[in-house]
């Protein structure tokens, strides 16, 4: 570990511990999504439109209803029709998402739900369903999309940010763009310029836990939900807007949750439970299976990229341009706004133009996934800025370090940063031994960074002290990445007690305040805030406690390794678990609750070293040494902070080397599974080796900065950039996959 | 649906024939997924792995016996099996993972009838033999005449493949199997190439059998690659006849796995260092069985 700020003395934060959901799930006792049975439960079954594009001309579901054990059929006239009230925007598409209206805009997209007793009468219900569809032309990727005279998927769509605004409507949600400087002015000051078009496929966050959700509701308009998600208040508010009912009328559960990467901060089944049980009058479980999963749910966004670069023989960027066009899938939304901001955020450039375009396209829609936009525009840019280098002859750490941002540099996006860690990650690459580890033959070495913001938004905590002085620590954020134990070991800290004596928890919506989603790597820095807050305030109770014990003044009361002393010593110290004990005599139990939004973000920067080896004969690809150096601010939990680094590596990798959707002419997805949608197996992978940069964030107490999404931004320009190394071959389109290879190969040798 | 597990060739035998929609498994590491997947629905399902010689291997002096419901981990951790055809033996070892091939069996990957299955070839080279069950009594067919295309073979509804037979592995022999798959294992053969040599006594190739999967309907021989082989040694002339011919006898589809060219381009490399391997094992086997 790389620490560049000496450690404080903590005695807990940066600590090692055994992780606290370790047992439970090794031993299968923890309840995903999937694993709850409620009396009377009936299962769910959804049905999916087979089409990419089509209206739904009729919908008869009477020989459905007519089944053995069909106890409830819901379409999309069970809900109520958000367009016809005058609803937002986005509440619309959130609501269409979830269960079509009119027309199906990408195949997988629900048209219809059923319960029945048993699962296996739910699935021959849904296929009792009968629609009628008027198949339409669709268009499956940006080129198709933007092409003039294109099949449009929302006719009303005009886009956004085009002044004057366009009159025809198109594929083509919104534009965005950030300038700065003289384009041309710039382009006249280098003396090399590379100009490059890149493609990226949709991808899927590929967690391993389908979806699923519980409803059970109650007569009385109340219901409950028992979902796997991000962020059990998100799941509430969305289904309370699809529903049309108040958000406090449904409580909601969270679940363990087998991964998310973003694409568990959206609703796919919960309304749709809870509709069917209204109508059923029992509880109702539904679950995805894989192919619903690669079909409906996730992916990111596949992409066009063109960058051109230019820079003085020594090393300066002087301009950058960069346009870019993602899809959104069927409604506006794709990160492309992230990446926009994201794109050349690394570096100082005096003039560059950043034009980026948001478009429709018959697939699902996109979901957020780590540094939302971010990888695939650092794919193109970094791939550019190790052309340049190559041909200006200078070392790829050195030119990112010619034009690092630093603090006081003013982001390409905007505001000037404070203290960053860009550098510092830069270095840790350059010091580390595989740096100048020897390569062999068919061998490559690349290197590529990444920026990302991190979140802040919302957090609650509540901390209790029981009564024998150990805690409990509550908080609504789901635990995705191992904040459980960062929020014990920050409490640790702040009361003095062991970690073992604190205890973690997640709670429901009624129980404990509200907390946005677990996304934006946010949880350990702003719920952390909050967990920290709390200890405080239990700390200032405690003391007060004990200066009224010792019948003396706060002031005189210290709070030091989980004791009450009096600061000169005359009276015997009080224990957390002796003030416990006798908070009955002293002002009843003790418990603190904390609700903030988040005092500053710090962002975090990822620099990232490849070595791969290419088989020239079969193309194949073969990551054989992999160091990743990332700032998060403070590791408050090593352990996890590694296993973020490694997690976004490996899922780069995947998205480099092998991971695409693939679909047929009619626009139906051919791969919807694990065998022929290529995550990394374990034998896949070299050890992912990780230098954790420590560059506090002075907004957070600890100064945390968000480790969960950095990682995944540099993978596939670094491997990319290996690659050309290896074989003197660019390639610009992902996945570069075995078959990519060769083809560019025996390009090559022609 | 009904499950039926029989405890001697004879009573599955009648059963299959008694019972028309039945459908026998061993390890059922293709039947469940295609079950799951709606692609099959069979009213009996007769488990074969309750048939003592269908979980067994024996060798005498002429040959190797493999019951067909043997699970592939025995063929990979019997050391005088794997030793004797180390090709064989690791081709099995390629079937998804140490949990699948605790149940998958050669015979359940032969008659499943997959141009992909990773065991075939290495079966073909090796001149393996099926021994087939059914009313009437035996009958044996050679391995590579069992698959007729993809998920068909030549069996009758009422037969089924008791074990194989394998002659044992002469001197100065050897055999390989590699496959390409994009990743490193849990994958489906985009090319696979089985080869087997026999070496004279001056060193120059004797005998040599070649066979591919995944680039056509089912797996196949290269006999051009064969006679290439033959009187020669592993130059590099010889070798660009063997990628050449195996490109050559590809007759494979553009599909999301891989492209025609691709797998073409492939077969010959992969072709080439399967004979380069068998070579070098029938170098080091110099002495007798
Ligand atoms: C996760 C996973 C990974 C896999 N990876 C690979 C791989 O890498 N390479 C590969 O080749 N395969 C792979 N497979 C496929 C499968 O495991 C193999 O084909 C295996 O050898 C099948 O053996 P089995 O005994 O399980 O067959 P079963 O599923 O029991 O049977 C398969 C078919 O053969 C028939 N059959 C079985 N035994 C006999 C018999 N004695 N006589 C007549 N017919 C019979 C059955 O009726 C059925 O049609 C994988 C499967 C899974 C689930």
């Amino acid at each position: 570990m790389a620490i560049t700020e000496e450690n404080p003395g903590y005695k807990w934060v940066g600590t090692r511990p055994i992780r606290p959901d370790g047992l439970e799930k090794v031993t299968g006792k923890a309840q995903f999504g999937a694993d709850l049975m409620l009396p009377g439960m009936l299962f769910g079954k959804v049905v999916r439109s087979p089409h990419a594009h089509a209206r739904i001309v009729s919908i008869d579901t009477t020989a459905a209803e007519a089944m053995v054990g069909v106890k409830a059929v819901i379409t999309g006239s069970d809900f109520p029709d958000l367009a016809a009230n005058g609803a937002h925007a986005s509440d619309i598409d959130v609501a269409n998402n979830a269960i079509a209206r009119e027309k199906v805009l990408y195949e997988g997209h629900v048209v219809a739900a059923v319960a029945a007793t048993t699962r296996e009468q739910a699935e021959a219900a849904a296929k009792a369903v009968e629609v009628t569809y008027e198949i339409l032309p669709h268009v499956l990727t940006v080129d198709e999309a933007m092409a003039e005279g294109a099949p449009l998927l929302h006719e009303g769509m005009i886009t956004k940010g085009v002044d004057p605004a366009p009159e025809e409507p198109s594929n083509v949600a919104s534009k965005i763009l950030h300038e700065r400087g003289d384009l041309e002015q710039g382009f006249g000051e280098a003396d090399v310029v590379v100009e490059r078009e890149f493609t990226t496929k949709p991808v899927h966050q590929g967690y391993i836990e389908p979806h699923a959700a519980v409803a059970d509701a109650n007569t009385d308009g109340r219901a409950h939900i028992w979902c796997s998600s991000q962020g059990h208040f998100q799941m509430r508010a969305y289904s309370a807007t699809v529903l049309g009912v108040s958000p406090g009328t449904l409580k909601v559960t969270a679940a363990e949750i087998g991964g998310g990467f973003g694409g568990k901060t959206v609703i796919y089944l919960e309304p749709l439970a809870v509709r069917l049980s209204q109508r059923a009058g029992r509880p109702v479980k539904l679950v995805m299976d894989r192919d619903e999963v690669f079909r409906a749910t996730g992916p990111t966004s596949g992409t066009r990229i063109r960058v051109k670069m230019g820079v003085s023989n020594d090393g300066k960027i002087t301009a950058a341009e960069v346009w870019m066009a993602y899809e959104a899938g069927a409604y506006s939304g794709s990160p492309v706004g992230a990446a926009g901001m994201t794109a050349i955020a690394c570096y100082d450039i005096p003039n560059f133009v950043v034009e980026g375009y948001d478009v429709v396209c018959n697939k699902p829609r996109v979901a957020a996934y780590r540094a939302p936009g971010a990888p695939m525009a650092a794919f193109a840019v970094e791939s550019v800025l190790d052309d340049l280098a190559r041909d200006i002859g200078m070392d790829p750490i050195d030119i990112r370090l010619a034009n690092a941002a630093v603090e006081g540099t003013q982001a390409s996006y905007g505001p000037k940063f404070p203290r960053i860690g860009f550098v510092e990650t830069l270095e840790a690459i350059k010091d580390h031994p595989n740096y100048t580890a020897d390569l062999g033959p068919n061998q490559g070495r690349g290197v590529a960074a990444g920026f990302w913001f991190n979140a802040g938004m919302m957090s609650s905590a509540t901390v209790h002290i029981n009564e024998n002085g150990t805690a409990t620590v509550v908080t609504g954020s789901p635990d995705i990445g191992g904040s459980r134990q960062s929020m014990a070991l920050m409490a640790a800290e702040e009361l003095g007690i062991p970690y073992e004596s604190i205890k973690a928890v997640v709670a429901d919506t009624e129980t404990v305040g509200f907390n946005d989603v677990t996304g934006g790597s946010r949880v350990t820095l702003a719920t952390g805030a909050a967990v920290v807050d709390a200890c405080r305030l239990i700390v200032e109770d405690l003391r007060a406690r004990a200066a009224k014990t010792w019948d003396v003044e706060v002031d005189q009361v210290e709070w030091v390794d989980g004791q009450a002393q009096h600061v000169d010593g005359s009276q015997p110290p009080l224990s957390l678990s002796d003030l416990a004990a006798k908070s009955g005599r002293t002002g009843g139990p003790i418990s603190a609750n904390a609700s903030l939004n988040s005092r500053g973000v710090g962002a975090g920067f990822s620099t990232q070293l490849c070595d791969v080896e290419v088989d020239p004969e079969t193309g194949v690809t073969r990551v054989v040494r992999y160091l990743t150096a990332q700032d998060a601010g403070r590791a408050i939990s090593p352990d996890y902070v590694e296993g973020q680094m490694q997690g976004g590596v490996v899922q780069g990798i995947g998205w480099a080397l092998n991971e695409e959707y693939i679909h047929d002419q009619d626009g139906v997805m051919e791969n919807p599974s694990f065998l022929d949608y290529r995550i990394p197996v374990a034998s896949d992978l070299p050890m992912i080796d990780c230098a954790i940069v420590e560059v506090p964030n002075p907004a957070h107490p600890y100064g945390v900065r968000g480790v969960g999404e950095v990682g995944i931004v540099p993978p596939m320009a670094a491997v990319g950039n290996a690659i050309n190394d290896a074989i003197d071959v660019r390639m610009t389109d992902l996945p570069m996959s075995p078959v990519r290879i060769l083809e560019a190969l025996t390009e090559q040798r022609d | 649906m009904k499950y039926i597990a029989p405890s001697s060739v004879e009573e599955a035998t009648s059963l299959l024939s008694t019972s028309p929609s039945a459908q026998v498994f061993a390890g059922a590491t293709d039947v469940v997924p295609q079950l799951r997947a709606g692609r099959s629905a069979p009213e009996v399902l007769v488990d074969l792995k309750k048939i003592e010689e269908l979980v067994s291997m024996a060798k005498d002096d002429d040959k190797w016996t493999v019951g067909a419901a043997t699970p592939t981990a025995n063929l990979t951790e019997d050391e005088a099996f794997s030793g004797e055809f180390p090709g064989l033996s690791e081709a099995a070892g390629l079937i998804g993972s140490d949990q699948i091939q605790n149940r998958s069996s050669l015979g359940g990957n032969l008659c499943n009838g997959s141009p992909a299955a990773d065991s075939v070839p290495a079966m073909v080279v090796n001149g393996a033999r099926a021994v087939i069950a059914g009313p009437n009594g035996t009958r044996v067919l050679d391995v590579a005449e069992v698959v007729t295309g993809p998920g068909q073979t030549s069996l009758e509804a009422d037969e089924f493949i008791v074990e194989f037979e394998i002659d044992r592995m002469p001197a100065r022999s050897g055999d390989a199997y590699l496959r390409m798959i994009p990743r490193t294992e849990m994958d489906i053969a985009v090319v696979g190439a089985g080869a087997r040599v026999t070496l004279a006594e001056d060193g120059s190739i004797e005998e040599a059998v070649v066979a591919l999967g995944a680039v056509a309907p089912t797996v196949v021989r290269v006999p051009d690659a064969e006679a290439a082989l033959v009187g020669n040694t592993a130059d590099d002339e010889t070798l660009s006849a063997v990628a050449e011919a195996a490109s050559g006898v590809c007759n494979p589809i553009d599909d999301k796995r891989g492209t025609v060219a691709y797998r073409k381009q492939v077969a010959g490399v992969l072709a080439k260092r399967a004979v380069l391997i068998a070579i070098e094992r029938a170098e080091q086997r110099n002495g007798s069985k």
